[in-house]
């Protein structure tokens, strides 16, 4: 750690960013004993909020307000609406968007990721997103969106990953009807099979959502408003609601302009630090041994590890790396899958358990005794030791099978 | 045969018993059905108490040791005080008076523990003071007080829990560590009421239950976060509650947000479906208590998990309110009044802070000293062990009623520590693998032979009377206080009375939180027992607290804006099995009194080590075979009890044992920060068959 401790001047740390992983490195720092005149810088106007919950703050379980996440205060300061636009490394200060620079000692980027929009014709009107089609990344978003939707009669869901699922199932649950355009062949392709894939795609259609598999958005039809979503194969669904859920990129242009290194996130090793000194990075904008995790866990967890790290709690504490979980919990429709959910891998043996009629399904992949990838959707009682198991690396029993049942996983 | 109506002298229960005295020193344990809390039932411990009392069982002369390798030889009573009183001068003059340290316990009566305190800050003037409560639940207390205002273990009566609607009972076993309790959670669910359990192992409480929930260990905090994130969700919370008579939800609930069930189930590998049962099963029910024990306290953060779960209570307005709040199972038989009366590092009689300029001044003034001769706070528990015959540290030790070399944690470190003392004097009544270690040892007279008042779980003040004449060559801790003092040069304020030194403590806790002011030994034996706060002989007792208004000073409880952090140990490579540690029903604490009961140690003859059949096989272990159990602090070896009982990354052992099995040579000092409890429920190990030698 190299704090700058000229005579009674305190430490100070800037966390570029307001979200889960700013949120939980502030709050953690400050509780681990950490000393420091500790300021997060967040560009929206609102305090930080947890983002993981937005699909139901636009079903309305949750207020806009009530999903505020602590970040340590009162020792640690929040300025909302206020964006850093420039990083001195050698200066070690950031310049702030109203002119205004700011010293620091310690630089945290936990600056998280912009929605990924596709080059679709008709997508913008005038260098905003055309009325009626929204991306889906923050509170504001969530606001335009449940708004439209009060008037809204049809909508489309570009992507069927998880984000897209996931609106899809808030936009029904509003009592929308919802059609998925997805161009992979199956949902969530990254982590169910096709089966899953299969299963989830009913589980929707009871709910009122429509799933178009194997299609891709070609442009979105209207004049001045959405009034649909042409396919690659000509096809036009009505809609006067869209919602883009075609993933997330990190943002990553502040690092870049400083000179850092950045590959498809900024890049940092083991103990989350980048290649310029005192500069650290977290969450969905950091690239950790090749992997953007892009997911809350993982952003969470290096939130711990340098936490520790710069409190002086832990000082040699290391982010090795996460074993990524995706998980889905949503009214009726429920999952969890990780790790690798393919059939083809060499050397492994899978099991698998369907129940149509109560629509769920289970699979495991095993390499020898160590679970390598799962897939649960209905039924998740085993999910708790699945995941643990998975994430440790731990042993499975020499008898495996059980652990696809739920009765079984009582016992662990 | 004569009968004379009393208490056992283990758990926090204080069973009623009557002890029948035959001519010829026969003892009898006889039901007491009219005593409300057990109603006459006696566990397997309460039954056979009065084999402690056999001479044989006991010491019943004082020993002393001649130089520091001498061996302990048998003493003159004259002698022996003279040593003691000359050991702790001595320490004094040389290395000043916070050299001298006294350690009670929360098995001593409530006029014990008071005069203890006395002892310490009037005669010996030494900041450092404080007892095995420590160890036991006093993150429970640190978290109640936040809350509340106010601490005392239980804020209604016992018999409650047969009556409400929903109990989440966290890390606590009652089954094996209160068993006439037990009654209560059968009754509740008779009555209809719902019980959840939450422990990493299938209990016997647990398998009671209509929903057992079995966290990692360590990850209570997270789970109680997870659960209101849900009553937040699902619209469950008390709206109207909430504002009238709390404050605190806000942050209360950023926290909660910040504690998402997904992710919970992964800190915790408790199912999302599973909390959502649980919350439900909770907050629907028309009344609901949280009661919290070691489980989930014994952590280096205990008090923010208890205050999570407090938490839940609040949202869903299950406190303060009839048949509904949080309680603590406390332990040791007088760990309520034990904790209230100043032989804590930072408190004075009346649960009182040390730092109190009114408190101080009060006590002064009944003690007839200047409030600035009153010591400030001491070392907790482990800091003042750990310290022991260090630099800055204490290098005497005046120690009663406890048994730390088997008890604290990391324990092979505490009794090093202990060998290093220039002085070491224990009082208790059997010669104790802490008394081992001692320069001088005091035989104390036991329950059965003084009378005394303790306060049970509940809060409410019991009598135990004596039955029995203590045999010759035993006398009162009151008697080796009033001559130490004397020896000192403090000759009066030490009766030897109890009932005069439980007047005296009437007067020093009149005003304070925990009251006694107005409890009289008559009145206890009218009414059997009486709970505190009694401010004087006209008003009833509190039976129940927090009804109308919490003890805080605007009357509203207080949220708790915690947040889940890994335990101080989490496994690796190296140590990669969690170690949880706990009881047996068989023995009590550290086995000092159990383990000479013949009946007991047929029933639970030693240590071991409880293990899943899938870790079993992966380790080539099989019922019965040794195990070496490995951390950072040390190694305890003891025989496999193969169960799936347990969770299969966890392996867990009771502690009421000395030598090669002592599971606290194994457990984490790793200290709460509010609370200084040490990190007893959970650590690091490695699992190994032990080497064929």
């Amino acid at each position: 750690m190299s704090a700058v401790s000229n005579g009674a001047r305190r430490r100070r740390i800037a966390v570029v960013g307001a979200g889960l992983a700013a949120a939980r490195f502030a709050q953690q720092f400050l509780e681990s004993g950490g000393e420091a005149e500790l300021t997060l810088y967040g560009a929206e106007a609102r305090p930080a909020y947890n983002r993981v919950l937005l699909a139901d703050v636009l079903t309305g379980r949750y207020d806009p307000e009530a999903i505020t996440l602590p970040y340590g205060e009162p020792g640690a300061r929040l300025r909302t609406g206020t964006e850093v636009v420039a990083i001195d490394v050698r200066g070690r200060t950031l310049r702030l968007a109203n002119g205004e620079s700011a010293a620091y000692d310690e630089l945290v980027l936990a600056t998280g990721a912009n929605p990924v929009l596709p080059p679709l014709r008709g997508l913008y009107a005038d260098g905003e997103l055309t009325a009626g089609a929204h991306s889906f990344r923050t509170l504001a978003d969530c606001a335009r969106l449940a708004e439209d939707a009060v008037r809204a009669r049809r909508a489309v869901v570009i992507g069927g990953g998880v984000l897209g699922v996931s609106a899809a199932r808030a936009l029904a649950a509003l009592g929308l009807p919802v059609e998925i355009v997805h161009q992979a062949p199956h949902l969530i392709e990254r982590h169910l099979d096709e089966q899953a894939g299969q299963a989830l795609r009913r589980g929707l259609l009871a709910l009122g959502v429509d799933v178009y598999p194997g299609n891709r958005a070609r442009a979105l039809h209207g004049d001045g408003r959405v009034t649909g979503v042409e396919l690659a194969n000509g096809y036009v669904l009505a809609a006067d609601l869209v919602v883009i859920a075609c993933g997330a990129r990190p943002r990553t242009g502040l690092a870049h302009s400083a000179g850092l290194a950045v590959r498809r996130g900024v890049v940092v090793d083991d103990c989350l630090a980048t290649s310029a000194p005192g500069v650290y990075a977290i969450g969905d904008c950091a690239e950790h041994r090749g992997t953007v995790h892009g997911l809350a866990g993982p952003a969470w967890e290096q939130a711990d590890v340098l936490a520790a790290r710069l409190s002086g709690a832990d000082p040699a504490a290391r982010y090795t790396g996460s074993r990524p979980l995706a998980r889905l919990t949503a009214g009726p429709l429920e999952y969890a899958a990780f790790g690798e959910v393919g059939e083809d891998l060499p050397g492994t043996d899978v099991l698998r358990l369907a129940d149509a009629t109560r629509g769920s399904y289970k699979k495991l992949v095993l390499r020898g005794d160590r679970l390598v990838g799962g897939i649960l959707l209905g039924d998740l009682g085993t999910v708790g030791a699945l995941t643990r198991a998975y994430e440790r690396d731990d042993p499975l029993p020499a008898d495996p099978l059980h652990l696809l049942i739920t009765q079984g996983a009582a016992q662990w | 045969m004569t009968t004379t109506d009393t208490h056992c002298p283990y758990c926090s229960l204080q069973c009623g018993m009557r002890l029948g005295a035959e001519r010829g020193g026969a003892v009898q344990i006889l039901e007491r059905p009219e005593f409300p809390v057990n109603r006459g039932a006696l566990c397997g411990k309460g039954r056979t108490a009065a084999a402690v009392l056999s001479p044989a069982a006991r010491l019943t002369v004082p020993l002393v040791r001649d130089g520091r390798r001498g061996r302990l030889r048998e003493a003159s009573w004259p002698e022996a005080l003279d040593r003691v009183a000359q050991g702790l001068r001595r320490t004094a003059q040389r290395h000043g008076r916070d050299a001298v340290g006294v350690f009670g316990g929360g098995g001593l009566t409530n006029e014990k523990a008071y005069l203890l305190g006395k002892f310490a800050r009037v005669v010996l003037r030494t900041a450092n003071i404080d007892y095995n409560g420590r160890f036991c639940m006093s993150s429970a207390a640190a978290a109640h007080k936040a809350a509340f205002g106010l601490d005392r273990g239980l804020p209604f009566p016992l018999a409650d829990i047969a009556r409400t609607g929903c109990v989440i009972l966290v890390g606590g076993n009652p089954a094996e560590t209160m068993p006439p309790a037990l009654r209560y959670f059968r009754e509740l669910r008779e009555n209809g009421g719902r019980l959840i359990v939450i422990d990493p192992r299938r209990t016997r409480t647990a398998e009671l239950a209509d929903l057992h929930l079995r966290p990692v260990p360590g990850t209570d905090l997270a789970l109680a976060l997870g659960m209101l994130h849900l009553v937040i969700a699902e619209g469950l919370v008390d709206e109207e509650f909430v504002s009238t008579r709390t404050r605190g939800f806000e942050p209360a609930t950023a926290s909660a947000m910040a504690h998402w069930p997904e992710r919970v189930e992964r800190l915790t590998g408790v199912s999302v479906p599973a909390m959502r049962e649980a919350v439900r099963m909770f907050a629907q029910a028309e009344t609901g208590m949280v009661l919290t024990a070691r489980g989930a306290e014994q952590h280096s953060k205990g008090t923010d998990t208890v205050g999570a779960w407090i938490n839940l209570c609040l949202a869903v307005g299950k406190a303060g309110r009839p048949g509904s709040g949080y309680g603590c199972l406390t332990g040791q038989g007088n760990g309520q009044g034990g904790r209230e009366h100043g032989q804590k590092a930072d408190q004075l009689p009346g649960y009182r802070s040390i730092e109190d300029p009114a408190a101080r001044a009060h006590i002064a003034e009944v003690w007839g000293i200047d409030p600035d001769e009153l010591p400030g706070p001491g070392r907790s528990a482990y800091e003042l062990l750990d310290t022991a015959g260090q630099d800055g540290g204490i290098r005497a030790l005046l120690l009663m009623g406890s048994n730390p070399v088997v008890s604290a944690p990391r324990a092979g470190h505490v009794a090093e520590r202990l060998r290093e003392l220039d002085f070491l004097a224990v009082s208790d009544v059997v010669l104790s693998e802490t008394a081992r270690l001692a320069d001088v040892v005091l035989p104390s007279a036991q329950w059965a032979e003084e009378t005394g008042t303790t306060t049970n779980l509940e809060g409410r003040v019991i009598l135990r009377q004596a039955a029995l004449t203590p045999p010759q060559g035993v006398r009162t801790d009151l008697h080796v206080l009033r001559e130490l003092a004397a020896g000192l040069g403090v000759d009066k304020g030490f009766p030897e009375d109890p009932e005069e030194a439980f007047e005296e403590l009437r007067r020093a806790c009149a005003g304070g939180p925990a009251d006694y002011a107005g409890i009289s030994y008559q009145r206890i034996r009218a009414e059997d027992g009486v709970f505190w706060p009694c401010p004087d002989e006209h008003h009833p007792g509190t039976p129940r607290l927090f009804l109308d208004r919490f003890a805080t000073p605007d009357g509203r409880a207080r949220f708790a804006a915690v947040s889940h952090r890994p335990s101080a140990e989490e496994p690796d490579d190296e140590y990669p099995v969690y170690l949880t540690t706990g009881r047996v029903v068989s023995q009590y604490q550290s086995g000092a009194q159990t383990r000479r009961v013949p009946e007991l140690n047929e029933a639970a003859p030693g240590p071991f080590v409880e293990l899943h059949p899938h870790l079993a096989q992966r380790l080539g272990v099989t019922d019965g075979e040794l195990l070496t159990v490995r951390s950072r602090r040390g190694r305890a070896v003891a025989p496999a009890r193969v169960t799936d009982a347990i969770r299969p990354d966890t392996v867990f052992m009771p502690f009421h044992w000395d030598g090669a099995g002592r599971a606290n040579s194994l457990t984490n000092p790793a200290l709460d920060p509010v609370s200084r409890m040490p990190e007893f429920k959970v650590c690091a190990v490695s699992v190994e068959r032990a080497a064929a030698s």
